[in-house]
Formats: C-alpha cells, sequence, structure tokens
C-alpha cells in the first residue's frame, strides 16, 4: 500500500499529493465520452452560431462573414413564419385533439378495467415507430385511388373523396392525424404513470363523501395531474415544432408550401440552396424560440403550484 | 350492486379502449396486408385478405432487388456498434461523476445535461459539417460517432441517477479489501447497474433503428445507407411501387414490435426516462 494509507502525520502531504494526482486520472473515465461529445454536440453547436454569421455555402472555404445578414432576412421571410405556423397548427391540434384522446384513455385504462395491461401494451406500438415508415403508411392510406377514398366511395359518401395529400386545403390536416396517430401513445403511457402516482384512498374517501364519477376527475385526478401535464405539454409541443420525417416521407412539404415545417426549410436551405449561412440563422433562430417556450412552460406550471 | 351510472361509464370505458386498439393496429395490419398482394390487386382489392395469401414475392424483391439485403445488415451494425460503445463510454463517465473524487466533475455533468435542456433541432446540419471537415462524410464512421455523442447524455443521466441511488456499503467493502477504482467498476458496478443498463441498450438501438435525419445528410451512397433511408428506393416522384415499400416496412417494423412485446415492461420504462431526462 502506498504512504497515503498510514497514519502518520508525515504522510499526510504525499497522500494530498497522491489524491490531487488521483483526481485528474480519473478524468480518464469521462475522456471517451466527453470527447465524443465536445467534438459532435458542442462543436456543431459553436459551428451553428458561427456559420449563422456568414455566406458558407458548405463546399467553399472561402466564405465571408456577414454580420446580421442572414438574421434579418431570416425574420423578414414569410415563408420560414408559414412553416413555423404549420409546426404551431401541429402542435395545437396536438395539444387539443391527441392529448386529451390520451388523457381519456389512461382515464380509461386506469380504471380497474380487464385487459388494462394488453391496452398499455397495444397503445404503446405506434410510438416505437419511425417516422418514416408511419408516414408512408399513412401516404399510402391517403393515395387518391387509395383506401380511404376507395371506402368512403365504397358507403356512398363519394363527394367526400378528395386528393388528401394533394390539396392545399387538406394536405396539412393530413400529415397531422398521421403524427397525432403516432404520439398518442406517448402522451398515454406518461399519463398512465401520473394517474398511478395517486393514492387511492383520495378516490375512496371521494365516493364517500358521495362525489360522482366526473366530479372525481375535475377535483382530484386532472388537479393531481398538473405536474405530468406540463412535461407531456412540453414534450408535444416540442415534438410537433420539429417534425421532420412525416412531412418528408409524405409530402416534402407541398404541394407548394403548404406543409412545409422548421426542419424541412432548415434542410432545404442548407442542401438544396446551399445557403449554409441560412440554414444556420434559421436553426438558431428556431432553437432559441423552442427553449423559451419550454421555459415559459415550466414557469407557468411553477406559478399554479 | 353497480348503479346504472357505473354500467354505463364501464360501457362507455370498455368501448373507447377497443377503439383505439383496432385505430393503432389497423395502419399496420393494412400495412402487412398489402405487403402481401400483387402488383396488379393493391389498388382494386381492398379486403384485408390477399387473393394468395402466400405471396412472398414482394418480400423477396425487396430484400434482394431493393437491396434491403444490404440496408438491414447496416443499420444491425450500426446498431450493435452505437449500443456497444454508449454502454461503454456512458458507465464509465457516469461511474466516475457519481463516485469518484474527479477534477471538474460538476461542470462535465452539467454540460451533458445542458444539451439535453437546449434542443436544436437544426443542429444535424453543422454536424453534417464537422463530419465532412474530418473527412468521414459518407462513411460508416461519420454516422457512428455522433451517434453515440447524440446518446450520450440522456444515458449518462439514467446511470447517474441509478449509482446515486445505489448503497456504497459493498464499494467500501471492496476499496477495504483493495480493490482499484477500475475494478470496483467493472467487477461491482457494471453487474448491479443491469436494469439501467437494460434501458439504455432498449432506448439507443430503437432511435439507431429508427434514424433517418442523420443518414439522409451524411450518405450519399446506397451501400452505405440504414434502412430507414432504404425505403426511400421505392418512392419515385411520379409512382411509389407501394406493395415493395409495404413489404420492406413490414421487414423493419416486426423485429421491433416483437422485441416490443417480449419485453415491453423494459422498453415502456427507457422510452419514459428517456423523455423524462430534463
Amino acid at each position: 500500500m502506498d504512504a497515503s494509507s498510514l497514519p502518520s502525520t508525515k504522510g499526510k502531504p504525499i497522500g494530498n499529493r497522491s489524491k490531487i494526482v488521483k483526481r485528474y486520472l480519473n478524468l480518464a473515465y469521462v475522456m471517451p465520452a466527453l470527447l465524443l461529445f465536445i467534438l459532435f454536440s458542442l462543436l456543431p453547436i459553436f459551428r451553428t452560431v458561427q456559420y449563422s454569421f456568414t455566406n458558407f455555402n458548405g463546399v467553399n472555404p472561402n466564405y465571408q462573414f456577414v454580420g446580421f445578414k442572414n438574421y434579418a432576412m431570416a425574420i423578414t421571410d414569410t415563408r420560414w413564419w408559414e412553416a413555423v405556423g404549420n409546426g404551431v397548427i401541429f402542435a395545437l391540434l396536438s395539444l387539443v385533439f391527441m392529448n386529451t384522446i390520451a388523457l381519456l384513455l389512461s382515464v380509461a385504462a386506469n380504471s380497474n378495467i380487464r385487459g388494462g395491461k394488453f391496452y398499455r401494451v397495444v397503445f404503446y406500438i405506434p410510438p416505437i415507430l419511425s417516422g418514416i415508415v408511419v408516414g408512408y403508411i399513412w401516404k399510402w392510406i391517403y393515395e387518391p385511388k387509395g383506401l380511404l377514398n376507395g371506402v368512403l366511395r365504397d358507403i356512398g359518401l363519394d363527394q367526400f373523396t378528395h386528393v388528401w395529400l394533394g390539396s392545399i386545403d387538406t394536405a396539412l390536416y393530413a400529415v397531422a392525424v398521421s403524427s397525432m396517430w403516432q404520439g398518442v401513445g406517448g402522451s398515454f403511457i406518461l399519463f398512465l404513470a401520473g394517474l398511478q402516482g395517486i393514492p387511492k384512498d383520495l378516490y375512496e374517501a371521494a365516493s364517500i363523501d358521495g362525489a360522482s364519477r366526473s366530479q372525481q376527475l375535475r377535483y382530484i385526478t386532472i388537479p393531481s395531474l398538473r405536474k405530468v401535464y406540463t412535461l407531456v405539454n412540453i414534450l408535444t409541443i416540442l415534438g410537433a415544432l420539429g417534425i421532420f420525417n412525416h412531412v418528408y416521407a409524405m409530402t416534402m412539404g407541398g404541394p407548394g408550401y403548404a406543409t412545409e415545417v422548421p426542419a424541412l426549410r432548415i434542410y432545404r436551405e442548407a442542401f438544396t440552396n446551399s445557403d449554409f449561412g441560412m440554414a444556420n440563422a434559421f436553426s438558431l433562430i428556431f432553437g432559441i424560440m423552442l427553449f423559451v417556450l419550454s421555459l415559459i412552460q415550466l414557469k407557468l406550471s411553477q406559478k399554479k403550484d | 350492486m353497480q348503479s346504472k351510472g357505473t354500467l354505463f361509464f364501464k360501457g362507455i370505458t370498455h368501448l373507447s379502449l377497443i377503439v383505439w386498439t383496432v385505430i393503432s393496429i389497423f395502419p399496420l395490419v393494412w400495412m402487412v396486408s398489402t405487403s402481401l398482394k400483387q402488383r396488379n390487386e393493391i389498388f382494386t382489392n381492398r379486403s384485408l385478405i390477399p387473393n394468395n395469401a402466400f405471396n412472398i414475392e414482394n418480400y423477396k424483391d425487396a430484400w434482394f432487388q431493393g437491396n434491403f439485403n444490404v440496408y438491414t445488415f447496416n443499420s444491425v451494425l450500426y446498431s450493435v456498434i452505437v449500443v456497444v460503445c454508449v454502454v461503454l463510454f456512458a458507465s464509465l463517465a457516469s461511474y466516475a461523476i457519481a463516485r469518484l473524487d474527479m477534477a471538474g466533475k460538476k461542470v462535465i455533468y452539467l454540460g451533458f445535461m445542458a444539451t439535453l435542456m437546449i434542443p436544436i433541432p437544426g443542429a444535424f446540419i453543422s454536424i453534417y459539417l464537422v463530419v465532412s471537415n474530418l473527412g468521414l462524410a459518407n462513411t460508416r464512421i461519420g454516422y457512428i460517432l455522433p451517434l453515440i455523442a447524440a446518446a450520450l447524455p440522456v444515458s449518462i443521466f439514467i446511470l447517474k441517477t441509478f449509482f446515486d441511488e445505489m448503497s456504497r456499503e459493498l464499494e467500501e467493502a471492496a476499496i477495504i479489501d483493495g480493490a482499484t477504482s477500475f475494478q470496483i467498476y467493472y467487477r461491482l458496478m457494471l453487474p448491479i447497474a443491469r436494469p439501467a443498463l437494460a434501458t439504455i441498450v432498449i432506448l439507443n438501438t430503437l432511435s439507431v433503428w429508427n434514424e433517418f435525419m442523420l443518414a439522409l445528410v451524411l450518405f450519399s451512397e446506397n451501400r452505405l445507407m440504414p434502412i430507414q433511408m432504404g425505403l426511400s428506393v421505392f418512392v419515385g416522384q411520379y409512382t411509389t411501387q407501394y406493395e415493395l415499400l409495404m413489404a420492406a416496412s413490414t421487414i423493419m417494423v416486426l423485429p421491433v414490435v416483437l422485441v416490443y412485446i417480449a419485453m415491453q415492461k423494459q422498453f415502456i420504462q427507457g422510452i419514459t426516462s428517456g423523455a423524462i431526462k430534463g
């Protein structure tokens, strides 16, 4: 054993020194993780900031700094704000429809019902699929000569058949349906976890006092779920605004720009227009927007407590 | 005794759960059904039963002509390498952060966690630039390394939380027996952390298997592409070969769903702890 383990006072300074050396030697444990993290997570963030002030085209190393020009162009770009608007529509639809369905289903599955576990397993199948596969499956359902129109025709509702993904008035909602179909399970699982954390005797006491089911839902269940609700809302908003795979698979932003979303615009700005300066400016503006949005959500939920 | 109100409530509850079960599964059933139909049949036969239920031609075509043998191999390779590296690097790092006296460990941990809380949806653009600056665009390693880096923060968070909750008694006994810190990591901490490691394996295998965006910007050669990109082979600008697209989709979805059903408890735990991260 080394000197540090000897109980003599003389040994102490040596012990301290070896301790200090050890403090630094122990960094070897985090090195592989840290190096990869710095190189492929932190450096890209700095690059995003740096390139957002340039006219870099992705290839030519002789790019110039252009100051805030990209940002000025970005915030006055109506097509960009329309893409953000589409993301906001996805988010609102998901908050209203997807999360309401998820909440109701979680209350149902939590009510001591036979097969509750089965439902939990089944409802979580869509979320484990990739957005690309889900997008293609729904694209196939929405095909002009596909299942949806076929069934409408079969039951005599010809007037409702539609070029779902090809017309401006329905494309956005058709994509939203596919992403919400996939997303219900995720919110459901989180709500269910929240419900299972509510003590059962609260309900027993309430029913002894004569509270009806809907009163119990309103005065016990929903208030107890506030924390989970905030989490689910944040995840829903971030997910909806950041949507890419579904749109890529189903419409590529079309018809026109009717289903263009921020991530797709950023992608096209870089890889179709070769304007990495603009792409990074959009990316940073969008990142800040999302960050501020989740902060606001968190603050709002803390205020209520 | 059950009142009419309770019975009504129970009925509604059952009905809504059954309806959503059908909605959840139907698109997948339709996918499998289409994959077994013939090309001239897919637009006319709207029943779930194909004219010839044992028609596996589409699978053969997707696998050999559509090169899904290559894409599946690539995806398995990427998943295995990424997950092994993440388990190794994340467990080493979180053990040191949770248990060892280490310089700057607070800053390091905060750094990892900060990227979890700040979403950068366009990060793939600058990851692409960093990777191509290193001369690694359109290479396997150039795809694998950023995926490992992206998976580390959540994995470190899960493992560090697990190590924090562990009692120190066993370790202290091992230290008295003269074990080095690495021996403690390897012989003691890793085996005990098995449940947390299982969560990490599942979470990351699924996210690599489903990854699309980074592959889209990094790969230009088909022989390197993972399955999610392979699908686009069947999608043309004017016509899409849906029977092949659905066969290929089934090939990628089936293993995921089977593993999920076999290990659904760990799966759901993994995904929820991945979601709750912040």
